[in-house]
């Protein structure tokens, strides 16, 4: 039992860091990501390659002036972050961050809970994260505040429906809700036992679930929540200091946490290609699975931040138009194609 | 119609494929990424400076002659000449035993240039009849007050031993001017 306890707080803890670590790089990646894409070199001054601007920046953050405004709601205005954080950092328990590891006999999978409903705990999960924002910006007072928390609102819950609808065809097909199987089926790829990522055969599910994960992590082309140039700062416009850091990590958390959901949905999770033939032991495998996996996060980070330097901010009808009428029913029109070619292939 | 570049709007419904906004999407994503690859022109300026023209115009350097005097005679004809009216001086008399301080009779008891006025355009140098005052290639420290860009003699004026090279930015017409002897000033 102990042993049992130990694991678990020890699972816990290293997520924890390594989510807020990835977080806070993040935010120095998106930086230097897009100075990279716009042929500037980005923030180089605090150590070698400017690797402690995470450090300044928290710092920063830390140093400044707490404001509270007066006509804010004050309960709620320190609920609203809160929430925020916590549901993003919550979305990462589910998630296998590899296979099993054997110590003397008994094997521990990397993984802190294993859900035989993970993917609907993981939507449930990130729809109570549009709360953090609804109170914030309900609780602020303000016009701008208001507006963006309606629009974050509005935006995902219109993309909850598209995402989840995408994710039906892919459990028609694999026959689990559990993030651990649905990583252990897709074991092997390429290599001497011929198996394909889920990608291969939901390619549209995958491309609807890409872009309403990019909706429901208010990331650019659809930050309207945010946007700069309509709403000031939007949800979080009268949020200073530690709070405002609150809902910017809570974003990059987000970030970490959905590309982490769409490389175990779609991209094999831990499995990489050859990872059978290559005649290593357990776990050694495991732990370069693991490294797979991260390698797969980093990419759909990186891919984050090259679309939010590519493509501009959607109108707000177009936002609306491309999701009821274009993501849902083309969601729906997967669903009939998946749920008829599985009733084919099992008979 | 210049650049013969210009495009006529058309605004006509999006074909199928503009609608799906995809092709639109790889395409950009291709561009940026080619973007990634690229050199980025940035100069990390403090560390290292850009290479400049040896006439470049930056700070000014009130000359001392060969002796170690002080050439301006603050007759105050680079203030005439200032179109941003950043020079100001006030004359002084040469006193006995100051012949190797100041080369005439008169001189500049104080010169200030407001480095926030100045413009750098080099009036001043054209207007000297004295070979007094060249802009170098040196670059105006940044400062977080307003008082500190009022550059006086203290920093204007070269030091005896420490010479600033101008020879670049005297152009062919200055060194013949130099030639003519009945000048006092060339004497």
């Amino acid at each position: 039992m102990t042993e049992f306890l130990i694991y678990k707080l020890i699972m816990c803890g290293a997520i924890f860091g390594i989510t807020l670590g990835v977080a806070a790089y993040s935010t120095y990646a998106e930086r230097k990501v897009a100075a990279f894409l716009q042929d500037r070199i980005g923030p180089d001054r605090a150590g070698p390659y400017g690797i402690f601007q995470p450090l300044a920046d928290g710092l920063k953050f830390m140093m400044k002036e707490e404001i509270i405004p007066v006509v804010s709601n004050k309960f709620l205005f320190v609920l609203g972050p809160c929430i925020a954080m916590l549901t993003a950092l919550m979305a990462g328990v589910l998630i296998p961050w590899g296979n099993t590891i054997v110590i003397n006999g008994t094997a521990y999978p990397l993984q802190i809970a294993d859900l035989n409903v993970g993917i609907l705990y993981v939507f449930g999960v990130v729809s109570i994260g549009v709360y953090g924002i609804m109170i914030g910006g309900w609780a602020s007072n303000n016009k701008f505040s208001l507006l963006g928390a309606i629009r974050a609102s509005a935006q995902m819950i219109s993309y909850e429906i598209a995402m989840g609808l995408s994710i039906i065809a892919l459990v028609l097909m694999t026959g689990t809700l559990s993030l651990n199987e649905l990583s252990a089926q897709q074991a092997g790829g390429i290599g001497s036992d011929w198996n394909f990522w889920n990608v291969v055969y939901q390619p549209v599910g995958f491309l609807i679930f890409l872009v309403c994960a990019f909706a429901e992590t208010n990331r650019t082309p659809f930050d309207l929540p945010e946007c700069e140039t309509e709403l000031v700062g939007g949800y979080h416009t009268e949020y200073s200091s530690f709070k405002l850091a609150f809902y910017l990590f809570a974003e990059y958390i987000n970030m970490f946490v959905s590309s982490a959901v769409i490389a175990t949905l779609y991209f094999g999770g831990y499995n990489f290609p050859f990872m059978n033939d290559l005649g290593l032991d357990h776990n050694m495998i495991t732990t370069l699975g693991t490294i797979a996996l991260f390698l797969k996060i980093a990419f759909f980070i990186f891919f984050y931040m090259w679309i939010r330097w590519t493509i501009p901010r959607f109108r707000y009808d177009q936002l609306m138009n491309l999701g009821w009428k274009g993501l849902i029913p083309l969601a729906v029109v997967n669903i009939l194609v998946t749920g008829f070619i599985v009733l084919m292939t099992n008979n | 119609m210049l650049t013969n570049r210009s495009k006529l709007v058309v605004k006509k419904e999006m074909s199928l494929s503009e609608r799906l906004y995809i092709p639109a999407i790889l395409s950009g994503i291709a561009i940026t990424f080619r973007h990634l690859f690229k050199k980025a022109p940035t100069v990390r300026y403090p560390e290292k400076t850009r290479e400049i023209s040896a006439v470049w115009r930056g700070q000014h350097v009130l000359k001392r002659d060969d002796k170690g005097a002080e050439r301006c005679t603050a007759c105050g004809l680079c203030a005439v000449a200032c179109p941003a009216e950043a020079i100001t001086m006030t004359a002084g008399e040469r006193k006995k035993g100051e012949e190797n301080l100041y080369r005439e009779e008169k001189y500049a008891a104080t010169y200030e240039i407001n480095m926030l006025r100045c413009i750098f355009c080099g009036l001043c140098e054209e207007a000297c009849p004295k070979e007094a005052i060249f802009l170098t290639d040196r670059i105006i420290e940044t400062d977080y007050s307003r008082d500190s860009f009022i550059y006086g003699k203290d920093k204007l004026v070269e030091g005896v031993t420490e010479r600033i090279d101008v020879t670049k930015r005297q152009t062919q017409q200055v060194l013949a001017f130099k030639q003519h002897k009945q000048l006092s000033h060339n004497k």
